[in-house]
């Protein structure tokens, strides 16, 4: 490797060696950052954190739904200060643990993790730029986030419910009335506030990754010579860009409606509340690609690297993404099939929903494709993408079955959709965010973890939540709703089994934190491409840790590459 | 309660919260308790109504004959325990649905699982690295790419003409002499009303534990007052939301519609048997969302009509009845009363 970090360190040295590591003072660096690798170490470490939160409450929600009766609901609304012997409190507090798991791991878990994790670290180093265009920007999208997390966890400590008890009990889609006329006490302003904020810290997130990707990248590097990465962190930005501002524009006005009379939601003064539906879910659908995408651009690079493979299809892979991007904005009323849509409208999402399974198919093929004839070593980012493009299809297929607005008739607000879309999201954007994890975890602390755990990590993981989500679909065609605390009797049986995949799954979470321990305290030092041959991309070319500034003379991307992956980099001569 | 009252107060139990949190593993404890006692709905006997003089079938006067509800024996559309299949269906439509499911949906979804699984086995086996040191350059192949997109192309076509055609099954318009039966969705109960049959509404509210081991009927399921519908006939169902958003739904009949505050929305339903059809409100609409739950009693039309009369309601024979004396005293209307009259002439015609 004639591209490794040595050559580079060896170019600049003359002039940069100060100013390329020169690292300010503690809290300069961590609270006034402008670098994108640290400010990528905060969004991940404040993904991690809320991932614990996240989890601990599906915790709290999978004891209960151990077995019929209420079961802990009393004490936790005691433990709230309010009164545990209340039926309509329980109910409620089980409707604030429902939305803010929901809330937290789509707005502040898997988000802040791929795109403002792996995106800010891994997008300017991909396409050979120095930093993100709008360094301090970037800054302030990460510490919005913040806000937004710490409004939406102050949510759950105001009264929201009957009886002043605490916490918004709406759901993670804030339905009208719901969370207008049927929500009393702040809580609900304060959930909506954290949507802001968030969703601010996102789009101008979105505008600096599109403004980086537009214009920092290294002379030769053309958009059809971009990593898959890079591709699926532009196609995430343009989603976020054009669905957020629909989202802020309906849960202001669940504001107005809820605090200064106005009716936009509220059919007494002539609104809809299934308007607000139809703006949720236009953003809320695209939403969902954008906790996907990025782990999509993932998977095509760790898949090529173990592979030892250029990607199969790059222009295809790159623009089903972009396609799976446009689809997405038209499909949005397949969440709301039983709202009283006419006939026509049914026929219509129905058939455009299923044209998304196309460019996804064409993913999962391509991937295949790319192992096809690879010479394939199966280190631990491997395994989790191999995990990730199973469960996506179990996952994939199941949403063909929902797609069908009459079949959904049945299915639609029952558990098959609970399975269906933690399929998708928390084995698919999960096990991405893992296998993203493990392949640059070395890269970014600069030291190993370790292999056998992270293999354990996978095989207990694994075990675990399809222990947990398989038995759901089988509850969903039974009938079992969502968003119940309790249930008939009938349901037990595999509700008490997916409560034990439950704890497979916390253990295996007890594995993958010991193992970044034992990384961070004792890990070898790793060298700066530690996969080896396949892996080709400009990060692998740098240290590990990445020097505090890279690129400061630009890496110039060589005219014969052939238009896939294999990126071969040269240091431009002074 | 002023801001720093209740700022204040949970804050100090956080410390709580995370005890509790730390707590996680505790499900274990929940789950090793033994699961309700089944048995004892055994021996409890449910006030088996006492042979009641069987309904005189002639006259359907003004004289209510006899009602009874049906006992737990009569119930079709329930959860089974442990049960991996859809409800068994009671509707021309659902059996359509659930045929469609089980074998068309549900094969190709396995078998493209199967496939993809098969796939990454054999690439696991066959392109290792010890069974395939030198990795081909292979990134292009324009035949295959055309296939994986085409194949899935013509699948998704297979799926959507079936699923077009029982969407346009779904929407039906019920036809004009079918019943109304107008479902309210209120926090936290559901309310029958009859606009055919005298406008009357039945309130209709979750039984307790106990009450349903009394009646032998499924705990979070039953419910003191069912919506009697008549069998075998069109019934246009309605359902509004009378505070926020619930959703009407009964697996075994295929039937969902959200109850929506400011709309009524409409859906024919025709029941094929008689029994007792269990439901549960299906969209989050607060704190006792999971306990307002949905029965359906299907009768025949005679036993439907008496039971309409029990409740102070009134026959479509009697409410058309009535409209024609109204009419007769006042034949110089001759014009107006005409939609009446033909009305009456559609169930008269029995």
């Amino acid at each position: 490797m004639a591209t490794t970090a040595e050559a580079f360190e060896a170019h600049h040295d003359d002039h940069a060696h100060s100013h390329a590591d020169h690292k300010p003072g503690f809290f300069a660096r961590w609270f006034m950052s402008t670098n994108h690798k640290d400010i990528g170490t905060l969004y991940l470490i404040f993904a991690i954190i809320a991932g614990i939160i996240g989890g601990a409450i599906s915790g709290f929600m999978r004891w209960e739904l151990a077995e019929p009766g209420l079961q802990i609901m009393g004490q936790l609304v005691n433990a709230m200060g309010g009164d545990g012997s209340s039926f309509d409190q329980q109910g409620h507090m089980w409707n604030v643990l429902i939305t803010a798991h929901g809330l937290i791991m789509v707005f502040f878990m898997v988000m802040p993790a791929m795109i403002g994790g792996f995106g800010n670290w891994f997008v300017p180093l991909m396409i050979g730029a120095p930093d993100m265009a709008f360094p301090r920007m970037n800054n302030i999208s990460f510490w919005l986030t913040v806000a937004g997390f710490i409004s939406l966890l102050f949510s759950m400590f105001v009264p929201g419910g009957p009886g002043g008890v605490l916490g918004a009990g709406t759901g993670w889609t804030v339905y009208a009335p719901l969370s207008t006329s049927g929500s009393e006490g702040p809580a609900v302003d304060f959930a909506i506030f954290s949507l802001h904020l968030a969703g601010a810290g996102s789009i101008l997130g979105a505008t600096n990754f599109i403004t980086t990707i537009f214009n920092m990248r290294a002379p030769g590097m053309t958009l059809h010579k971009m990593p898959l990465f890079v591709w699926s962190v532009l196609v995430t930005a343009f989603l976020l860009l054009l669905a957020l501002p629909v989202l802020a524009a309906a849960i202001t006005m669940l504001l107005t409606d809820r605090n200064f009379g106005t009716t936009f939601f509220d059919p007494a003064g002539g609104g809809d509340p299934v308007l607000y539906q139809h703006l949720f879910w236009f953003f809320g659908h695209p939403e969902v690609y954008i906790m996907i995408l990025p782990g999509f651009g993932m998977i095509s690079q760790i898949i090529a690297t173990f592979s030892r493979k250029p990607v199969f299809g790059y222009l295809g892979m790159a623009y089903a993404m972009v396609a799976i991007g446009v689809v997405g904005f038209i499909v949005w009323a397949h969440h709301m099939y039983t709202v009283g849509l006419s006939v026509n409208v049914k026929m219509y999402f129905t058939a455009a929903t299923m044209v998304i399974a196309v460019p996804t198919g064409i993913k999962i093929f391509s991937w295949i494709a790319t192992m096809w004839g690879g010479s394939i070593t199966f280190k631990s980012p491997m395994v989790w993408a191999m995990g990730f493009i199973f469960l996506f299809t179990v996952g994939g297929v199941t949403g063909v079955v929902l797609a069908n607005g009459g079949i959904d008739d049945n299915l639609h607000d029952s558990y098959y959709v609970v399975a269906h879309f933690h399929y998708v999201l928390s084995m698919g954007a999960v096990f991405s965010i893992f296998a993203g994890f493990y392949y640059w975890f070395p890269k970014m602390s600069g030291r190993w973890h370790s292999e056998m755990l992270s293999h354990l990590h996978f095989w207990v993981f694994f075990i675990g939540v399809n222990v947990i989500f398989f038995p759901m679909h089988f509850l969903g065609v039974q009938g079992m709703a969502r968003r119940y605390p309790d249930f008939n009797e009938a349901f037990a049986y595999w509700n008490e089994i997916a409560s034990y995949g439950y704890l497979i799954m916390a253990a295996s979470m007890v594995i993958f934190f010991v193992n970044i321990g034992y990384a961070l305290v004792a890990g070898r030092r790793a060298e700066g491409n530690y996969w080896g041959e396949g892996a080709t991309t400009l990060e692998w070319s740098l240290s590990s840790p990445p020097p505090f500034h890279q690129f400061e003379t630009l890496p110039v991307i060589e005219d014969h590459h052939d238009a896939n992956d294999h990126i071969s980099a040269k240091p431009a001569t002074a | 309660m002023t801001f720093g009252d209740f700022a204040r107060t949970p804050l100090q139990k956080l410390a709580m919260m995370l005890a509790a949190f730390s707590m996680i593993a505790a499900p274990a404890l929940a789950t090793a308790q033994d699961a309700v006692v089944e048995e004892a709905v055994v021996e409890t006997a449910t006030a088996p109504a006492t042979e009641a003089a069987p309904a005189d079938e002639a006259a359907v006067a003004a004289e209510a004959p006899a009602f009874e509800h049906f006992g737990a024996d009569m119930i079709k559309g329930q959860p089974e325990a442990g049960g991996i299949d859809f409800q068994p269906q009671f509707t021309a439509d659902g059996q359509f649905a659930h045929d469609m499911h089980n074998y068309l949906l549900m094969p190709i979804i396995t078998v493209i699982s199967l496939f993809v699984l098969g796939l990454l086995l054999w690439v696991i086996v066959r392109y290792r690295r010890s069974a395939n040191p030198v990795p081909s350059k292979t990134s292009h192949n324009t035949l295959i790419e055309v296939i994986w997109t085409v194949v899935p192309v013509i699948i998704l076509v297979v799926i959507a003409v079936p699923s077009i055609t029982l969407l346009a099954r779904q929407y039906e318009t019920p036809p004009e002499d079918a019943i109304t039966i107008k479902a309210n969705g209120y926090q936290w109960y559901w309310g029958y009303e009859y606009t055919d049959n005298g406008g009357f509404e039945v309130i209709s509210n979750m039984l307790t534990a106990e009450e349903a081991l009394d009646t032998r009927e499924p705990f979070q399921l039953a419910v003191d007052n069912r919506m009697v519908v008549p069998v075998g006939v069109p019934l246009r169902i309605q359902t509004y939301g009378a505070d926020v958003i619930h959703s009407f739904a009964i697996p075994s009949l295929w039937f969902k519609l959200d109850a929506v505050p400011g709309r009524i929305n409409e859906r024919m339903l025709l029941i094929e048997e008689e029994g007792i059809y269990y439901g549960q409100c299906m969209e989050l609409c607060g704190s006792r969302h999971g306990y307002m739950p949905i029965a359906i009693e299907a009768r025949s039309m005679e036993d439907y009509n008496a039971w309409v009369q029990a409740q102070g309601g009134q026959t479509r024979e009697q409410i058309a009845a009535e409209a024609a004396a109204a009419a007769a005293p006042a034949p110089a209307a001759e014009e107006a009363p005409v939609v009446t009259g033909a009305e009456a002439a559609v169930p008269a015609a029995e």
